[in-house]
């Protein structure tokens, strides 16, 4: 049988429930902020949204298949930078190489940028490894400096493993460029 | 016993405040509920306005009504390209008012403010809620909020315009960097209050159905409509949270330099809508669940029978509403996530239909060989269950992520979610307004209008959203004040469904004019032997306080 209640003020059971209650609320709150971090890291381990892989250099060896890789990118409105993007590489999967970005300050200032990066589609996401990137730290432009940027990556062999990949011929790599 | 009922009249001596006291001071339950139902007919006659612009607006192609609009609320030159592009923004403003408006301030304070703050404590045979004061704050908390929705419509939103244009999503970075205006931040701060009026009603509603149900009364024994609102008031105490972190986030990167939906400072624009989704899913079973709950009374009512599956139906309720938080990425098909998190969204989503289909053939069920009566009520409840079938099947159709893939953001999905909310909920409203009506007010309402009521506004609604059906499959999206020639026939016809539903409602207020100069009385239980649930048991309408003496359950 229910326990029954019918002195409504600051009865002790009803303050329990509604302080529990309470503490739900907060700790709902809680997993909307700590949703924050841990999509992050959902992203970094899994390559979701296309989230490329950091990786050591070592061997790898590469299979038959092949890749072409285009690259791509995009200044913010308020950074007075050009870009020019590496030009396309077919190659081998599991083949390391290296191409350069070209930033131009085009300014009389000195220049900070960052730049955030996916790879499309975003299943490759977790088959794209960087041993080196321009991008892994902040990047301070000269005035009127123009620099080469290097990338260092292969595609993860495994790659060759996925279904969802089967009828993939061509992705692309893409940077957005920051002010910072 | 003895000393719970000389507690109880121990309070009658003092609690009885008069005039506007009594309402703005208010701890009845049954008064604030009142309230609650007042607010949302207001609040619905603006939500609803707000919606026969944008089908007079889109009854025809071309843009014919929004510049002159915006003209003569902003001011800006008539017929200028400055009153156009207003007018054009305004139509977003429009979509994005009506949508937060009858979600957060017309269907949720009707169900759960109004209906449930006036007949939870009545069918658990409660005295009143368990935190009477809070439920006053909960009630004089929407007013505000409502209030600061309403004002952002007259805010700078993006540069140039007035109002937040983003629809009742906010996704960003159209919410963030694309309205810096004040707009947004008084929309968010809108949402924020009225989440917080909500979360203390669910905490008033978990706690009185817990502790405060009248003595036999097991859960298990307890009414189908306190249970909708039980499993209801969960949802938001689980789900509220994580928007208001959500919106709390938008806040600080628009106002004070964070960056958690910003990619220039590491944030994902992506993530907004996985909380935004974990908390809007959820919502819309807020918004059906209490109708699941009254449905279930008025059908078993009018047929004379106790609702077949009773058990069924509640556990059904708590999987839905179970379900309902592990399925948010079907908003999300064309975001990119994976094919295998798309397969399971789409299985997870699709197996909600199974609980709802264990409701929707209890119903039948329940109709089943009984003497059916068709009385106001049960015309809305029937309604209710064809509507909501219709919608929960072209839901079934959405949840395919290839199917998906063509029919996101068309007029597909609006026709969908009006079909199970503006149809469905709005339905069931009205079914608990008839229902209850004599309950409440002591009146009886007017047949012959009610009825009116129901079939000019079935009528209407059908055509308004059922060819938005065929607007969506040829490809018509969403969000737009103009379209292409091809689409005109089925607007026109959506526009027209507009003006019958407007003229539906015409009946509605007459009914409650009429009753009310009729003056009927309705005696205590007008339903008959079909209406067993403890309300009946008490006059109409119910004194100030009731059940001194505590009912006793078998």
């Amino acid at each position: 049988m229910a326990h029954v209640d019918t002195q409504h003020h600051g009865n002790r059971s009803n303050k329990r429930i509604a302080y529990g209650l309470v503490l739900v609320v907060a700790l709902m709150v809680g997993m909307a902020y700590a949703a924050v971090p841990l999509y992050q890291i959902f992203c970094q381990v899994t390559g979701y949204g296309g989230t490329t892989q950091r990786a050591e250099d070592g061997v790898i060896s590469t299979i038959d298949r092949e890749m072409a890789v285009r690259f791509a990118a995009q200044v913010d409105a308020d950074l007075p930078v050009k870009i020019v993007p590496a030009a396309t590489q077919v190659d081998k999967i599991g083949k390391k190489i290296t191409v350069t970005y070209e930033a131009t300050n085009l300014t009389d200032e000195p220049v900070k940028t960052v730049a955030s990066f996916n790879v499309t589609p975003a299943s490759m996401g977790a088959y794209f490894n960087k041993i080196e990137c321009f991008c892994f730290t902040e990047q301070t432009l000269a005035p009127n400096e123009t620099v080469q940027m290097p990338v260092l990556y292969y595609l993860d062999p495994e790659l060759d493993l996925n279904d969802e990949l089967d009828t993939i011929r061509e992705i692309t790599l893409f940077y957005a460029f920051h002010a910072s | 016993m003895a000393n719970a009922t000389a507690a109880q009249n121990s309070h009658d001596a003092h609690d009885h405040p008069t005039g506007w006291k009594r309402y703005v001071y208010s701890t009845n339950h049954k008064d604030i509920g009142t309230m609650y139902l007042i607010f949302a007919i207001i609040a619905g006659i603006i939500g609803g306005a707000l919606s026969g612009f944008m089908r007079w607006e889109l009854a025809e192609p071309g843009i014919q009504i929004f510049p002159g609009l915006a003209s003569i609320v902003y001011g800006a030159d008539w017929q200028s390209a400055a009153a156009l592009d207003a007018g054009k923004h305004m139509y977003n403003v429009f979509t994005t008012a009506h949508g937060l408006i009858m979600v957060f301030f017309v269907v949720m304070p009707a169900l759960i403010g109004g209906y449930s703050n006036w007949f939870v404590p009545l069918m658990i045979g409660a005295p009143d809620m368990a935190f009477p004061r809070m439920n006053n704050i909960s009630f004089w908390l929407l007013p505000p909020a409502f209030i600061l929705l309403l004002m952002s419509m007259f805010f700078e939103g993006p540069p140039g315009g007035m109002g937040t244009g983003g629809g009742w999503t906010v996704y960003p970075p159209l919410s963030t960097s694309g309205q810096p205006g004040p707009a947004m931040d008084f929309a968010i701060l809108s949402l924020h209050v009225a989440g917080a009026s909500s979360i203390l009603g669910a905490i008033n509603f978990i706690t009185t159905i817990f502790n405060m149900r009248a003595p036999g009364m097991t859960l298990h024994k307890m009414p189908l409509f306190p249970w909708s609102i039980l499993v209801t008031a969960f949802l938001l105490l689980l789900s509220l949270p994580v928007l208001a972190g959500a919106i709390t986030m938008l806040l600080t990167d628009r106002n004070f330099g964070t960056t958690f939906f910003d990619p220039a400072g590491g944030g994902d624009p992506i993530l907004f809508q996985h909380l935004f989704w974990f908390f809007g899913h959820p919502e819309v079973y807020i918004m059906i669940l209490p109708g699941f709950g009254i449905v279930s009374h008025i059908v078993s009512t009018f047929s004379r029978k106790p609702v077949f599956g009773y058990l069924a139906m509640v556990y059904a309720m708590v999987a839905i509403g179970f379900v309902g938080f592990i399925v948010w990425a079907h908003h999300m098909y064309t975001t990119g996530i994976s094919l295998d998190t798309q397969r399971y969204f789409v299985f997870a989503t699709m197996v909600i239909a199974v609980p709802t289909g264990v409701k929707i053939f209890s119903w039948i069920a329940t109709m089943w060989g009984g003497s059916i009566e068709f009385r106001t009520p049960m015309l809305w409840a029937i309604g209710f269950i064809f509507l909501f079938t219709v919608g929960g099947v072209t839901g079934v159709v959405l949840a395919n992520a290839g199917a998906d893939r063509s029919l996101h953001d068309t007029y597909y999905v609006v026709a969908h979610f009006h079909y199970v909310l503006s149809l469905g909920a709005v339905f069931a409203i009205f079914a608990a307004w008839y229902y209850w009506y004599p309950k409440m007010f002591g009146y009886m309402y007017n047949e012959t209008l009610g009825k009116l009521h129901f079939w000019v506004m079935f009528i209407g609604v059908n055509l308004i959203f059922f060819p938005q059906h065929f607007l969506g499959l040829n490809g018509m999206p969403r969000r737009y004040i103009d379209y292409p020639e091809a689409f005109a026939y089925w607007n026109m016809v959506s526009s027209i469904g507009y003006l019958i539903m407007a003229l539906g409602l015409v009946f509605f207020f007459a009914g409650i004019v009429e009753s009310v100069m009729k003056k009927r009385k309705a005696g205590d239980n007008p339903w008959g032997e079909g209406a067993t649930t403890l309300e009946w048991t008490l006059p109409s309408p119910p004194p100030f306080h009731q059940f001194e003496t505590l009912p006793k359950v078998k």
